[in-house]
Order: structure tokens, then C-alpha cells, then sequence
């Protein structure tokens, strides 16, 4: 029989060990959120702070520059979110398949993630370039009138998207390929010798067991969205006008404009979009896999 | 027939991911090279003249050299910003998963919110000037270990839930202290998930381009993705020295990629198809 | 053991004569400009000429970017303490922003402002002293015209709105962009509504001083809205550029200069752009203020240039003060005037403008000569600027928003402004 270990005795793991991640977290993250609730409140020019109760917010939600920059993240994250996982499961389905030169297309695919978003924005916006970008210019060749695709305010934001869909596709597809690496062949010789078709078989089979990489990729992809800045700021500064403007966008435009305490308010307003839609999505994924 | 379809298949997604994905990278690569009037026509012609030295060199003495100290500034807060945070994140995540506290549940709560939610720009800015920690290097990699402390820390609670702990309990009988047996017995054994760590961290604080915009404004500090942005505007009719800076902006993760190509790939599902 | 003695005391006399001797203290003063490569030119230039002046006093320049991040930049830098020994920063409203009372050193008292213009001096004052000296001449914001294609086309320098609107019939006619625009640079937007200010304040002459007290709005003041009226109109016609959503200025410049465009509305700064990089069409550039309803009073909306000003946490004023006196001497006028392409009239009294001036700057100095016929620019007259007027007009601009609501929702932001700033009456 063992004997109990004496109290005195120190573990392998002293409690410290959280100190130092600790303090550096709390103070440079955790501390200035907090804060943040109070200074969302304020007219805030970083020196003085002066309390104006719930106004900023009111001018979130009544501002139409500023209504439209809400609206736009959620159509923003939703689109992006929807597209990177619809298009990273056919890709992954694809590069699992058996065709040629599969770990070149892989690799393809995944690079764009590993490249500077702001390279990726700029080099895009001159690829749509209305007159002179390859873009138009290849459609023109086929005899379609290229759109404006970042000088049209109705185009701008989706533009973008599609951009950030080529850039991120990438990440979800190898998220889903490991999700498919995981599920066993038999269940597919069963359904073959079933006489199941390819597409029933993915109905049937990989779409229920590929479940937790897609609620990984969903639940990334939203927060990405909706938190989404660089490529924005990179391609169209939020314009033209305001259509493409995010709140991110707008916390930074506040900021430059020196309205510290508005821009603040972007950011609680911020979190409360994601606490909002990230953590009853959640549950509900939870849910249904209990059921399962 | 059963025996073509995978090479037609093949070649169809060949010829399409190689204009979806590789034809962008072309097009930076062929207007990097060109003569400022040719790249000014923004169109995918081959270059006549084949000026990449001239342009690469022209880049870089750009006012006053600021490529080459962007490269500085961006190399020494990546490299101070990934070590810092491996050695701190791996105590968090080896106390996490081996010693039973209510503060882990504290911690994880805590790490989640660092995963999902945005950083308070304006006040953490506030905060760093009263510490004098604005627009300076050291505040920069502070910002950077704590943001990405979460990911960090969740990828090594998960892998060290895989080394047994009678290495822990041997080495403590053996008289070790423990800080010891961390830097001597646990931190060698995650080096697989290390390497992971720090190539994936290594990437994502390279590429930043939004916490330096609003944390580290000023000549002195420029990192390279600040002065690409800057290049944007000032280089309004050269894009052929725009497109050779985004080349050079692109090449350091390429390279990495292609010596690390496992471990990225490691790393970025970690923990992901678990759930 | 003499020589010894000898030694130890010639050195020891060397040293005290070295002490007793006034060291020339070697400074160092810092000075932050933009990246716009003429103010870089100028800079350099009076900097070298002052170093050579005075050979003791060494100056670094430091660029930063331009737009709403220098603005923050500067802001930010004042506020922390940043900020170098001499900076270069608008004059006007954006100097308001900056609580010049608290932050700057006063200038009053610097022996070259007895001869800078009083209409500068008027926006780089507050509470009755000055903190600035003036950086370059004064510019006009009005529309710049090619006038190759009013040659060919026998058309003339409009007087009224009416007119300029024919001009731009026939031009369009003739198969030429009529209006360049240039979207991707969204600052280039806002230059119907700002300089269309002269004829704003020749309507209503009350308007700078109603609008800061919060009694006059851009929405309910019909020559205000004229701005982003015309803005409309001009868009509706259809007269700009096929790419006006993603031109940039210097397509604008290109446009307006080879003759791609008959106008370009811009603000006179443009000349030292249009030198450098379209030297041989400079001479077939022209500038015509922007016309109102009226032909008798046809006035030009002047902005005025920059200013040097001294933080007052700086640790060299007074050395910081001798060279912002070099620059607003007429020496440094001089310096500044031959670097960079003139764009406007000198605003220190006794300084020549060279012989050789583009016929841009020609066409402008009639409005200068004859009283009555400028106003400076509503920026420098008000503290208050709304930050997102170069979206708004952009908007307006591309047709996704109506003049009326534009204004609308200019004035709100120019409200969100004003109470930054802590103004009252707001």
C-alpha cells in the first residue's frame, strides 16, 4: 500500500506557475476590456473622460453610417462563415479523393493562408481594378461588362468577401480533410455494397460524421468575420462611401477621428455580437450532438 | 475508364486551382519585375524588361532604408514575442492539465474569452501610455504574448494530457524542484508541439497588421506590414515597387512553409476535429 | 621633476581654457513633416540653409503619414510627449483640435511675424497669440482646367455655375471626360462642397460664426447645400470619368494635364505635383475658382498652408524658436519658393515670386490683387470639421446618397465634433 503523500511535499506543479501568464494577460488584455464598459459610457479624449450615460450607443443605432457598419459585419461574417465551409468541405472531399498530383493541390490551396493580408488586399484590389484589372479585362475578353467590383457600394463588401473566401478557404479545407481522415472506410464499403450512390453516401455518412470539424469551421470562420479588419481596410478603407465599412473598420475611424469614447462603444458593441451569436450557437450545436 | 478519372478529375482541379489560387501570385511576381510604366497598365503581359535587381534594390532604400529596419523590427518582436509566450503558455498549460485548482477553471474561462473576443483597442492603448509601454517594441511584444496566450495554451494543455505523469512523479521523487522538472524534463518532451507552436505564432505575429497600426505608430517602429500598407499610398503611380514589396512581404512565410510544411498543418487542426 | 611641473601645468592651462572657453553646445532639433514629397523637398532645403547659417545647430527630419493618421499621429505624439522639437501641421480648425493654449509655445513674439499676412496670422491664433509661422504659400481650392481643349473648343473661363455646366456639355460632346474624379483617394471628393465656401459666405456672410455656435446647419442653409448639390448634379450628368470610383489623384492630375479630362477640382497644391510629373503639359493647365450663382462676385476659397509650430514640452524652444523665425524670415520664403512649385501668393511681406510661374498660378493671382475677391477656406474660420465629409461626398459623389440626407447627416457629424472639441452652445 502506498503511503498518502505528506501535505508538506511540493507538487510538480506549483500554483505560481500561473503568475507570470497571469499578469501579463489580465493587464493587457482582461484589465483594458474591463474598462472598456466604463469608458463606452464617456466622452473620452484619453485625458479626460466625461460620463454621457448611453449616447455613443445611441448613436450606433441611429446613425446611419454607423446602423449600416452593424449590418454589414453580419452579412460580412454569415457570408464568409457560410461560404469558407460549404467550399472547404467539396475541397476537402476532393483533395481526399483519389486524383493526381493531390498533395500539390493541397498545398495550392493552403498558402494563401500563410500570406500577409494586407499583400493579398492590395494585390486584389488591382486585380479588380474596373477598367484595367485582369478581372474585367478577362471578362471583357468574353464578352461580359465586368462590374465595379469595389467602386459599386452595392458590390464592395461582397467583393471583399470573396476575397477573404480565397484567403481563408484554405484553413477550413485541411480542418475538414483531418475531420474526413478520421472516418472509417468501412462505413463507406457498407454503404457500396449497399448500393448506395457517391451522393447518398455523403449525406448519409460524411456529412453526420464530419460534424465536429464543421462546427469548428463555422464557429472560426464567424468569429473571423465578425471581427474582420485587415482585408477590409486593406481593399477599400470601408468605402466607397460607407458601404463596406464594418465595425471594425468604424472602431479604427472613430479612433483616427478622435472620438475615443464612440470608438470604444464599437468595441463593447463588438463583444456583445460575438457573446450573442457565437455562445447560443454553441449550445446549440452541444444540444444536438447530445441528442445524437 | 475507371483508371483516366482520377486524372481527369485531377486535371480539371489542377487548371482551376491554378487560376484561382496561383495566378494572383503570378500576377505579384510579374509586376514586381517590370518597369514602372509597364506595371502601371495593371495588365498580365511578360515583362520586357526583366528589372527585378533594380526594383528589389529600389525598394529597399525607399525612404531611407525603412524596408530593412521594418524587417529588423518585425524579426525581434516575432522571435521575443513566440519565446516569451512558449515558456509562459507551456507552465499555464502543464499546471492546467496536472494539477487539480479551481483556478483552471478560472484560466479556461478566461483563455476562451482571449479566443473569441476583441482587445479594447483605445483603452489598452490608454493603459500603455501610462505605462510609457506606447509605440515601443517591449510594449508590442507584451500585446503580442497576451493575445495570443489562449491558442498557445489550449495547444499545449491538450498534447501534455499525452505524457504520462510518472515522469513528473519520478523526477520528484528524485529530488527534483519543480521548475526543474518543467525545464528539465517536461518542456524537452513538447517539442514536437513546440516547433508547432512556434512556427504557426511565428506566422500570425509576422503578418499582424492591426495591432501595429494602432499600438506601434512611428517611423522608429515600423514593422513590415505597416510599411507595405504606407508603400500603398506613397507609391501611388509605382506599382511595380508596390508588387516587389508585397513579393518580399510573401516570401518569409513561403519560407517557412516549405521547410515546415508538417507542423503547420499540425498545428492548425490541433484540437480541431476534436471538438 | 621641472619638466615634470612644466607639463602638468601647460595641460592643466590647456584644460581650464577649454572649459572657460563658451563650449558651443551642439544641438540637435528634431522636426516632424509629411511624406509629401514637396514638403520633404522644401524641408530639406531650409534645413540644409539654416545648418549652414548656423553650423552648431543640427536638425533631422522625421517623415510621418498624411490624412487622418498624421492627425492622430500628432494628437497622440502631443499628447504623450512625444512629439519632436518642431513639427509641421495644418493651420485652422485641425490646429484648434490640437488645444494649441496648452500644448504649443507661443510664437507672438518672433521677430519675423511682424511681416506674415494677417489673414494667416488669423488662423494660427487662439485666444489673441499666435502659435504658428506660415510653411509655403497660400492655395486656392477651385477647378483646374485644360486649356488646350478650351482652346479647341472655344470656350471660356466660366463665370457662373450655368456656364461652367454648358462648358461641360460641349465637352462632353466632344467626346472628352468633362469632370475628373478620383474616389480611391476619398479626400479628392470633398473640393465642390469645400470650395464653394466663398460663395457660401458671400450669401450668407454670417455662416462660419453661426454654424460654430450651433445656429446655422448645412441642411437648412440653401447656399451651404450648393456644395453637394452641384456635386450631384454634376454626377447625374454624367460628366466624370468611366473609373472614377477607383482613380486615384494622380490619374486625377494625369487626366486634367494631358488633356484625358477638361477639369479636374483640386486644390492648388496639385501644381507642384503636375511639375513633377508632367512638366511638359504644365503649360496647358489652367485654374478658375469655382463659380457661384453670381458673375459679379466670383471669388476664390483660399486654404492656407501649413505651420511650424514648438510643443511647449520641448526642451529647445529657444533654439526651436530661431529656426521657425529662419522660416517665416523672407529668406526662407525665398528658399521655400524656389524648391517648390508656387501655388498661391507668399504670405510674408517682401517676398518675390519668381519669374517663371505656371499659368495655374497666374490665373490665380488676379483673385489676390483685387480685395474682396477670397475667403479663406470654412476649416480656418470654424474649429469644427466633421471627419467623414470625404465620405459623405463621396457618396454624394457616386450617387448612393442624396445631397439633402448628405447634408443631414454632415451636420450630425459635424455635431459629434463639436462636442469633442467641448465647444458650448452645443
Amino acid at each position: 500500500m502506498v503511503q498518502p503523500r505528506p501535505r508538506s511535499q511540493k507538487s510538480p506543479c506549483p500554483l505560481w506557475f500561473f503568475l507570470p501568464a497571469a499578469v501579463i494577460y489580465g493587464v493587457f488584455f482582461l484589465a483594458p476590456t474591463a474598462t472598456s464598459f466604463w469608458y463606452s459610457l464617456t466622452r473620452w479624449d484619453l485625458t479626460t473622460a466625461e460620463f454621457i450615460g448611453l449616447e455613443n450607443f445611441r448613436q450606433f443605432f441611429s446613425e446611419p453610417f454607423l446602423v449600416q457598419s452593424l449590418v454589414n459585419t453580419l452579412i460580412y461574417a454569415v457570408m464568409t462563415s457560410g461560404l469558407k465551409t460549404v467550399c472547404g468541405l467539396l475541397l476537402a472531399v476532393l483533395l481526399t479523393g483519389n486524383i493526381f498530383a493531390r498533395g500539390f493541390l493541397r498545398t495550392v490551396v493552403f498558402f494563401p493562408v500563410l500570406v500577409s493580408t494586407i499583400g493579398i488586399g492590395i494585390t486584389f484590389t488591382v486585380m479588380m481594378h474596373p477598367t484595367k484589372g485582369i478581372i474585367n479585362v478577362a471578362l471583357g475578353a468574353l464578352g461580359i461588362a465586368g462590374p465595379g467590383w469595389l467602386t459599386n457600394p452595392s458590390l464592395a463588401l461582397f467583393s471583399v468577401a470573396l476575397v477573404d473566401l480565397w484567403k481563408g478557404v484554405g484553413l477550413a479545407t485541411l480542418i475538414f480533410i483531418a475531420g474526413l481522415a478520421a472516418i472509417s472506410t468501412d462505413y463507406y464499403e457498407a454503404a457500396r455494397i449497399d448500393g448506395a450512390t457517391r451522393f447518398q453516401q455523403f449525406r448519409r455518412i460524411t456529412l453526420p460524421l464530419v460534424r465536429p470539424a464543421t462546427i469548428t469551421v463555422v464557429t472560426l470562420s464567424l468569429i473571423g468575420g465578425l471581427r474582420s479588419f485587415d482585408l477590409i481596410w486593406a481593399m477599400t478603407r470601408g468605402g466607397p462611401g460607407f458601404s463596406s465599412d464594418v465595425v471594425a473598420s468604424v472602431i479604427y475611424k472613430q479612433y483616427q477621428a478622435g472620438f475615443y469614447g464612440l470608438s470604444t462603444a464599437g468595441n463593447v458593441i463588438l463583444f456583445a455580437l460575438i457573446v450573442a451569436i457565437i455562445l447560443p450557437l454553441s449550445l446549440w450545436f452541444n444540444r444536438r450532438e447530445v441528442a445524437q | 475508364m475507371r483508371h483516366i478519372r482520377p486524372y481527369v478529375t485531377g486535371g480539371i482541379a489542377l487548371l482551376f486551382a491554378a487560376v484561382v489560387f496561383i495566378l494572383p501570385f503570378m500576377f505579384i511576381l510579374i509586376q514586381a519585375v517590370k518597369s514602372k510604366s509597364e506595371a502601371s497598365r495593371l495588365s498580365f503581359s511578360l515583362p520586357q524588361e526583366w528589372l527585378f535587381w533594380q526594383n528589389l534594390i529600389a525598394v529597399f532604400k525607399a525612404r531611407d532604408y525603412q524596408l530593412l529596419l521594418a524587417y529588423f523590427n518585425s524579426t525581434l518582436i516575432t522571435v521575443a514575442s513566440v519565446s516569451i509566450l512558449v515558456i509562459l503558455s507551456a507552465m499555464v498549460g502543464y499546471i492546467m492539465q496536472r494539477r487539480r485548482t479551481p483556478w483552471n477553471a478560472v484560466a479556461q474561462i478566461a483563455l476562451f474569452m482571449g479566443l473569441m473576443m476583441p482587445p479594447a483597442v483605445v483603452p489598452t492603448i490608454g493603459l500603455l501610455q501610462d505605462l510609457g509601454l506606447f509605440k515601443t517594441i517591449h510594449g508590442m511584444v507584451l500585446i503580442q504574448v497576451a493575445y495570443n496566450l489562449s491558442f498557445s495554451t489550449l495547444l499545449y494543455r491538450s498534447f501534455i494530457s499525452t505524457i504520462p505523469r510518472d515522469l513528473d512523479e519520478a523526477a520528484l521523487i528524485d529530488g527534483a524542484k519543480p521548475w526543474q522538472i518543467f525545464f528539465r524534463v517536461i518542456l524537452p518532451l513538447l517539442k514536437p508541439v513546440t516547433v508547432t507552436n512556434i512556427v504557426v505564432q511565428s506566422i500570425a505575429i509576422f503578418n499582424d497588421f492591426t495591432n501595429p497600426l494602432y499600438y506601434l505608430p512611428g517611423k522608429e517602429n515600423v514593422t513590415v506590414q505597416l510599411t507595405l500598407y504606407n508603400f500603398q499610398s506613397m507609391y501611388t503611380s509605382q506599382y511595380n515597387l508596390l508588387f516587389m514589396n508585397i513579393l518580399l512581404v510573401t516570401i518569409p512565410p513561403l519560407i517557412v512553409f516549405i521547410f515546415f510544411n508538417r507542423q503547420i498543418v499540425a498545428g492548425m487542426t490541433a484540437g480541431a476535429v476534436k471538438g | 621633476m621641472t619638466i615634470h611641473i612644466k607639463a602638468y601645468l601647460a595641460s592643466a592651462a590647456l584644460i581650464a581654457l577649454t572649459a572657460i572657453t563658451p563650449a558651443h553646445a551642439e544641438v540637435t532639433l528634431s522636426f516632424l513633416i509629411d511624406n509629401n514629397p514637396d514638403t520633404v523637398a522644401a524641408a530639406e532645403a531650409l534645413v540644409e540653409a539654416y545648418q549652414k547659417q548656423t553650423p552648431d545647430v543640427t536638425i533631422e527630419i522625421e517623415q510621418r503619414a498624411g490624412g487622418g493618421e498624421g492627425d492622430n499621429i500628432i494628437k497622440t505624439r502631443l499628447a504623450t510627449g512625444e512629439m519632436s522639437d518642431v513639427f509641421l501641421y495644418n493651420s485652422g480648425s485641425l490646429l484648434q483640435a490640437l488645444k494649441p493654449q496648452q500644448t504649443l509655445v507661443d510664437l507672438s513674439d518672433v521677430p519675423a511675424q511682424a511681416k506674415v499676412d494677417q489673414g494667416f496670422k488669423s488662423v494660427v491664433s487662439a485666444d489673441g497669440k499666435v502659435y504658428g509661422v506660415p510653411f509655403g504659400t497660400a492655395m486656392g481650392g477651385g477647378i483646374f482646367y485644360n486649356r488646350a481643349i478650351y482652346q479647341e473648343l472655344g470656350l471660356s473661363v466660366p463665370k457662373t455655375w450655368a456656364e461652367f455646366m454648358a462648358n461641360n456639355e460641349k465637352i462632353k460632346a466632344a467626346g472628352k471626360v468633362a469632370v475628373a474624379q478620383t474616389y480611391r483617394d476619398t479626400w479628392t471628393s470633398q473640393l465642390f462642397v469645400l470650395a464653394d465656401y466663398y460663395n457660401v459666405q458671400a450669401a450668407v456672410p454670417n455662416f462660419a460664426e453661426d454654424y460654430t455656435n450651433n445656429k446655422a446647419k448645412y441642411a437648412t442653409t440653401p447656399a451651404a447645400m450648393k456644395g453637394f448639390d452641384h456635386l450631384k448634379e454634376v454626377h447625374d450628368a454624367g460628366l466624370f470619368n468611366e473609373d472614377f470610383g477607383a482613380a486615384s489623384y494622380d490619374d486625377g492630375l494625369r487626366m486634367v494635364a494631358t488633356g484625358e479630362a477638361a477639369h479636374y477640382p483640386m486644390l492648388t497644391f496639385a501644381i507642384g505635383a503636375l511639375k513633377q510629373n508632367y512638366p511638359e503639359n504644365l503649360a496647358d493647365v489652367g485654374f478658375f475658382a469655382q463659380p457661384g450663382d453670381d458673375a459679379t462676385k466670383n471669388g476664390l476659397t483660399v486654404w492656407m498652408p501649413p505651420a511650424i509650430y514648438i510643443p511647449a514640452a520641448s526642451e529647445k524652444i529657444e533654439e526651436a524658436k530661431k529656426f521657425a523665425n529662419f522660416v517665416a524670415s523672407v529668406e526662407g520664403c525665398k528658399i521655400m519658393t524656389a524648391i517648390n512649385t508656387v501655388q498661391g501668393p507668399p504670405l510674408i511681406d517682401g517676398c518675390p515670386l519668381p519669374a517663371d510661374v505656371p499659368p495655374a498660378v497666374t490665373d490665380m493671382l488676379p483673385y489676390f490683387k483685387t480685395a474682396g475677391l477670397t475667403a479663406p477656406a470654412l476649416e480656418f474660420v470654424s474649429p469644427i470639421k466633421g471627419p467623414a465629409l470625404e465620405q459623405i461626398t463621396v457618396e454624394v459623389g457616386s450617387g448612393i446618397r442624396g445631397p439633402a440626407e448628405a447634408a443631414v447627416l454632415y451636420d450630425d457629424d459635424v455635431r459629434k465634433q463639436a462636442k469633442q472639441l467641448g465647444l458650448s452652445n452645443w
